[in-house]
């Protein structure tokens, strides 16, 4: 599986944020977008999961499915954490479930899969508690355990520690090793070192420069 | 299927538990439809002349109350993000939370019509068929007003722009709506007026989902 964009050209209203950047990302790898704050990592992200439209080039998952777009394979996960305060932790864990799940995978119990996503994050002393009463640290770990409760085998993380305590972060960058190293791949943008396993740096302010 | 009835569920249990938007819009009906007979004066003539309009005017303004709801809450903790990449198409997103904001606004909104028909003198005979009509009629409230929800989902208190673009859309349902409760007259008038307002509504659950996704993908990007 491989992930590729090329020559992309991003454009958001008349200003070019994208210029020309080509990549590719392997199955078992992760990508670690970094660069300065307006450099353009949330828009390549959300042009990557397909919600904008490039202004030219191609995006395309080699050995996925034919079927389904690139978004449809992905896991987004952006500055908001999709978290309802009114649902406890183990309903939003479990309508993510039922929701995304659908045809991915059969094998495994729901029931089993949302308590391990939680334990993962150390959520499953909370899981009867309504998400309204979580820590801001708390709310991302439950939009984290997203990731874990379907899966899909495109990770596309927009500064994921933001908020979280070094355990929490180490956590997160276990789930993310877990996923490389079982054939999944990942794009990251990060401000902080994460200490990934088998990550490139794709430095989009030096990519500029070049342009 | 399974994704379309989780959507669904989560809303309606969503919407039961944060109760605000079902309570302001019973509460609106409720007082806008109290108040016409102390402006209008006790003649009871008057009142059940006017009771279908004034049922139905209310009930439109009330419906318009919780529509913003059907996507801002949605986008504004990044759900909708997620369930654009889910394996539903945005149409059927749209379904499923129109269906939603129908079962806990258009039906509490259609059940209580008639209770407050008592307030405006309206006939007995018409009580069933106030109860068909706002029931046959209430979807196309939620459907065509998910079109104007989606539209104004990023406008902060976008609330007066939707009203101004979905208002137009709802004036089909008011005319018919009207004319099949006050129709009393004739059974084959009733008819008429209470098919095309079914019409009406059915044109609505298709047509509104397309027009209402294509605005949320110009949203999203």
């Amino acid at each position: 599986m491989q992930l590729i964009a090329e020559d992309l050209v991003i454009d958001r209203g008349s200003r070019r944020i994208i210029d020309g950047l080509s990549f590719a990302v392997k199955g078992g790898e992760a990508l670690v977008l970094t660069g300065a704050n307006g450099i353009g990592k949330t828009t390549l992200l959300r042009t990557l999961a397909g919600f904008i439209r490039p202004f030219r080039g191609v995006i395309r998952l080699d050995g996925g499915d034919d079927e389904l777009t690139l978004g449809e394979q992905s896991h987004v996960v952006g500055h908001t954490n999709a978290v309802k305060s009114s649902l406890s932790v183990a309903e939003n864990a479990g309508f993510w479930n039922t929701y995304l799940n659908v045809g991915l995978d059969s094998g495994q119990d729901p029931a089993l899969r949302i308590a391990a996503s939680l334990r993962h994050f150390g959520l499953e002393d909370l899981s009867d508690f309504p998400a309204a009463y979580l820590s801001a640290g708390q709310k991302r770990r439950l939009g984290l355990a997203r990731l874990l409760v379907a899966r899909r085998p495109v990770w596309l993380l927009d500064e994921p520690t933001a908020s979280l305590d070094t355990a929490s972060s180490e956590r997160l960058v276990a789930a993310v090793n877990d996923h490389t190293s079982s054939g999944g791949l990942a794009v990251i943008a990060t401000h902080l070192p994460l200490g990934l396993e088998r990550a490139r740096t794709l430095d989009l302010a030096a990519q500029r420069m070049a342009a | 299927m399974k994704s379309f009835w989780a959507l669904l569920s989560r809303d309606v249990i969503l919407a039961v538990r944060e109760g605000g938007a079902i309570g302001t819009a019973l509460g609106f009906f409720l007082v806008v439809v109290s108040l016409m007979p102390l402006g209008l004066g006790p003649d009871l003539n008057l009142l059940s002349r006017i009771a279908a309009g004034v049922l139905w005017i209310a009930l439109l303004l009330a419906a318009l109350l919780s529509l913003n709801r059907i996507f801002e809450a949605d986008h504004e903790d990044g759900t909708l993000d997620v369930l654009a990449t889910g394996p539903l198409p945005l149409e059927l997103v749209t379904v499923a939370k129109s269906l939603a904001h129908w079962i806990t606004t258009g039906i509490p909104l259609a059940i209580m019509a008639p209770v407050l028909g008592i307030l405006l003198n309206l006939d007995l005979a018409a009580y069933p068929i106030l109860v068909a009509t706002t029931l046959a009629g209430t979807p196309a409230v939620s459907f065509l007003g998910a079109i104007g929800a989606a539209l104004t989902m990023k406008t902060r208190r976008g609330g007066l722009l939707l009203a101004l673009i979905v208002l137009p859309l709802y004036v089909p349902t008011l005319i018919f709506g009207i004319s099949a409760v006050s129709a009393g007259a004739g059974p084959a008038g009733v008819g008429a007026s209470f098919l095309i307002l079914a019409a009406i509504s059915l044109v609505a659950i298709v047509l509104g989902p397309l027009a209402a996704a294509a605005a949320l993908r110009v949203q999203l990007q």
